[in-house]
């Protein structure tokens, strides 16, 4: 069998727990030798499951995991090639830092001069020389994870996986952490997968970045790659800050947002495709220089700007100013420059095409397969919903229905009991002039909702919809056959 | 304040009491002859040994009987340690001369001659839930991580067991041995009803000291328990430390 290039080989995996969840969901991966790969996501999104499956801790429900080119996805951890940094340093507090560090080669059975020889060395590249004997309750969080890492690296691993290991620690500490970790990666050469839900610390880190949603890979890349290229707006908004915008792609190179076209560099979306865009703060360019009135705009034709807008906050961020414009148009863009600009300053926007990053939108409105029922009703997600004669009349009693509803033709309501069904906000996305909702129903369905008020994650909602946005079609016969 | 003085009228002067006694004859006069009694006596030496003797080995057999059994219940992968919890905490709910005297009968039935071996069966039954207790605590206490981290660094599973699990849940073990060996040194029911008077422990012989022999066995009765809440002492003393430790 010929070697494979690749280190880690996961091929879709999957791992459903008990309650039926999926922690991972169709998961497939590469790992090169010698990588620093960053799986990145926010809690709860299986970065820690797809970790702690290749490092053994849980076995996935399906697909298969190959380490150097050979099937480990039922071996025990303890005879896996790879060792674990833990989040909470799961150091051994009977042990004091040498015997800690020694645990692996004691088991191992190296001999004594030998293993005092490594030991010594471990300690010496985490900085942590003159600990040998102190125990390990006495360290303080930063110096608790450096003999952690030590106890993990003396083993000599091939790859080393990386739990959230700086989470506790504080900010500064961090950073420092950070450019050791960068450092022990180069001069041990070995492959390091480190999982996250810090973003900066994952763009500072890497060779490589994973950002991963609800099981599921959203993108793989470079750190460049991910900032300037999100593949949707669930990675642009949580990369950086950005203006994530709807659009509308009118043909090649040409994209219309903010009520006008815009040029820019992207192709192959089609005509008039409904998309998504996002442009990073730090790319507006803003000028209160010759900026013409309100009654102005649109007469003088040898005008540069884009859009005209006022500034209606602006923060002082150390290096920069963050600023929020107000369009004349209504909506709302984060511009970063590093002059200020007083509150109400009218001011113009300019964007470079090659800064306009398109996307495809993930869905274009909310899809649900329901069945008709008796008295103008079609239910769907366990519920029954009203629907207006006229479509009612088009279908029998019984059948089979696909359902469409737009995002801004469903109706949140603060009491849940209003509501013909009840959910949580799980997502939102401020998309300019609107918010883009994710609506988890307590049966764990998904309803988007695009509105203009404003709701906080984890708020219950009630939710409505009026008969006549309801539209049904015949079901697509050929899927069922 | 009333704390204190609880304390001190219902535990230190009681102590005090004791030493009094202990070191003074009928007349009063200060004395060491109880002790110097007690050594002379073979047969209250005897059975001062015998003692200790079936107390520890009370405890060994609770530590092998308890320790899996803590185990078991502080396992992740047991669906309902409650449940367990709840046999193994049951029988304490009941008085223990009530369960010794049961155990009595279930000797008579199979007919199994009162003795040592029902003696031992006796004690241990009574004293095993104090074993499990503090075992179970440190066991459930250990944190799940570190023993994947032993796995990981390439420990297997009984590896993961002697290295970690052990050595973590000493203190709970410790616990335990004070709590079994104390109070069986010092039993005197159990061995009565258990073994119809046939074995004299020393709990009994201090309590033979005060109830038949009238106030004349006060002095001497003072000395053995003096005698015995040293060696108390020395035992509690070697589970503190140990305590102090690992939980610091």
């Amino acid at each position: 069998m010929m070697k494979s290039q690749f280190i880690i080989e996961v091929s879709h995996v999957s791992k459903q727990f008990e309650d039926g969840k999926f922690a991972l969901d169709d998961v497939s991966l590469n790992v090169k030798k010698g990588e620093f790969v960053t799986i990145l996501g926010p809690s709860g999104c299986g970065k820690t499951t797809l970790l702690r499956c290749i490092a053994g801790f849980q076995v996935a429900t399906s697909g298969d995991i190959l380490l150097n080119g050979e099937d480990v996805t039922n071996m025990p951890p303890h005879q896996r090639p790879v060792n674990t940094v833990f989040q909470k340093y799961a150091l051994f507090p009977h042990l004091n830092v040498f015997d800690n560090v020694a645990f692996g080669l004691k088991l191992k059975g190296v001999e004594k001069s030998e293993m005092e020889r490594r030991v010594k060395k471990a300690l010496k590249m985490v900085a942590m020389s003159d600990y040998e004997y102190r125990d390990v309750d006495t360290l303080s969080g930063g110096q608790q994870q450096r003999v952690a890492i030590a106890r993990a690296i003396i083993n000599e691993p091939e790859v080393l996986l990386l739990d959230e290991p700086l989470a506790a620690l504080d900010r500064k500490m961090r950073a420092d952490m950070q450019l050791e970790l960068r450092e022990m990666h180069k001069k041990l050469g070995i492959t390091f997968i480190y999982v996250t839900h810090d973003q900066e610390e994952a763009l500072t880190l890497s060779d490589r970045i994973v950002v991963m949603r609800e099981g599921k890979i959203q993108q793989v890349g470079s750190p460049t790659d991910i900032y300037n290229e999100p593949k949707n707006s669930f990675v642009a908004n949580f990369i950086g800050e950005s203006n994530i915008l709807d659009a509308t792609m009118v043909k090649d190179g040409l994209v219309h947002f903010c009520d006008r076209d815009f040029e820019c560099v992207d192709k192959g979306f089609g005509e008039d495709a409904e998309v998504d865009i996002v442009i990073r703060p730090e790319d507006f360019y803003i000028s209160d220089r010759n900026i013409p009135s309100k009654e102005e705009v649109g007469n003088k034709t040898d005008d540069i700007w884009q859009l005209y807008g006022e500034i209606i906050s602006c923060i002082f961020k150390g290096v920069h100013y963050h600023m929020t414009v107000m369009t004349d148009n209504g909506y709302e863009l984060e511009v970063q420059d590093y002059n200020a600009f007083e509150l109400g300053t009218r001011v113009g926007l300019l964007v470079k095409p090659e800064d306009i990053q398109v996307m495809h939108k993930t869905r274009l409105c909310n899809n649900f397969v329901g069945t008709m029922r008796a008295g103008e009703q079609v239910e769907f997600l366990d519920e029954l919903w009203d629907v207006s004669e006229r479509t009612a009349e088009r279908f029998a009693v019984g059948e089979e229905v696909d359902i469409e509803i737009d995002f801004n033709h469903i109706n949140l309501q603060d009491d849940e009991e209003d509501g013909v069904l009840s959910g949580e906000v799980y997502y939102m996305l401020y998309k300019g002039d609107h918010y883009h909702l994710q609506i988890r129903t307590d049966d764990g369905d998904d309803i988007y909702v695009d509105t203009n008020d404003i709701w906080d994650k984890g708020d219950r909602v009630g939710i409505k919809i009026a008969p006549s946005w309801i539209r049904l079609y015949k079901r697509e016969t050929k899927e069922e056959s | 304040m009333p704390y204190i003085a609880i304390l001190a009228f219902f535990v230190v002067l009681p102590l005090i009491l004791i030493g009094i006694y202990a070191f003074t004859n009928q007349q009063g006069q200060f004395t060491i002859q109880n002790f110097v009694q007690f050594f002379h006596r073979s047969e209250a030496v005897n059975t001062f040994i015998y003692s200790i003797a079936i107390a520890m080995i009370t405890t060994i057999i609770c530590i092998v009987l308890g320790y899996p059994a803590a185990y078991i219940m502080a396992m992740k992968s047991f669906r309902t340690p409650a449940v367990m919890a709840m046999l193994f905490i049951l029988p304490m709910w009941i008085n223990f001369l009530l369960r010794t005297l049961a155990t009595v009968e279930l000797c008579h039935m199979f007919n199994i001659p009162l003795g040592e071996g029902p003696l031992l069966f006796g004690m241990c039954y009574d004293f095993l839930p104090f074993m499990i207790y503090p075992i179970y605590n440190t066991l459930q206490k250990i944190d799940v991580s570190v023993l994947e981290a032993a796995c990981d660094l390439g420990a297997n599973r009984w590896e993961v067991f002697a290295k970690v699990v052990i050595p973590l849940s000493m203190p709970g073990v410790y616990s335990g041995i004070v709590m079994v060996f104390m109070p069986t040194v010092s039993t005197f029911a159990i061995s009565e009803l258990l073994t119809q008077n046939k074995i004299t422990l020393f709990g009994s012989l201090i309590q033979r000291s005060f109830g038949e022999g009238g106030i004349a066995m006060w002095n001497y009765g003072a000395a053995l328990s003096l005698i015995m809440l040293i060696i108390i002492s020395l035992t509690s003393f070697f589970g503190n430390n140990d305590n102090e430790e690992i939980n610091r």
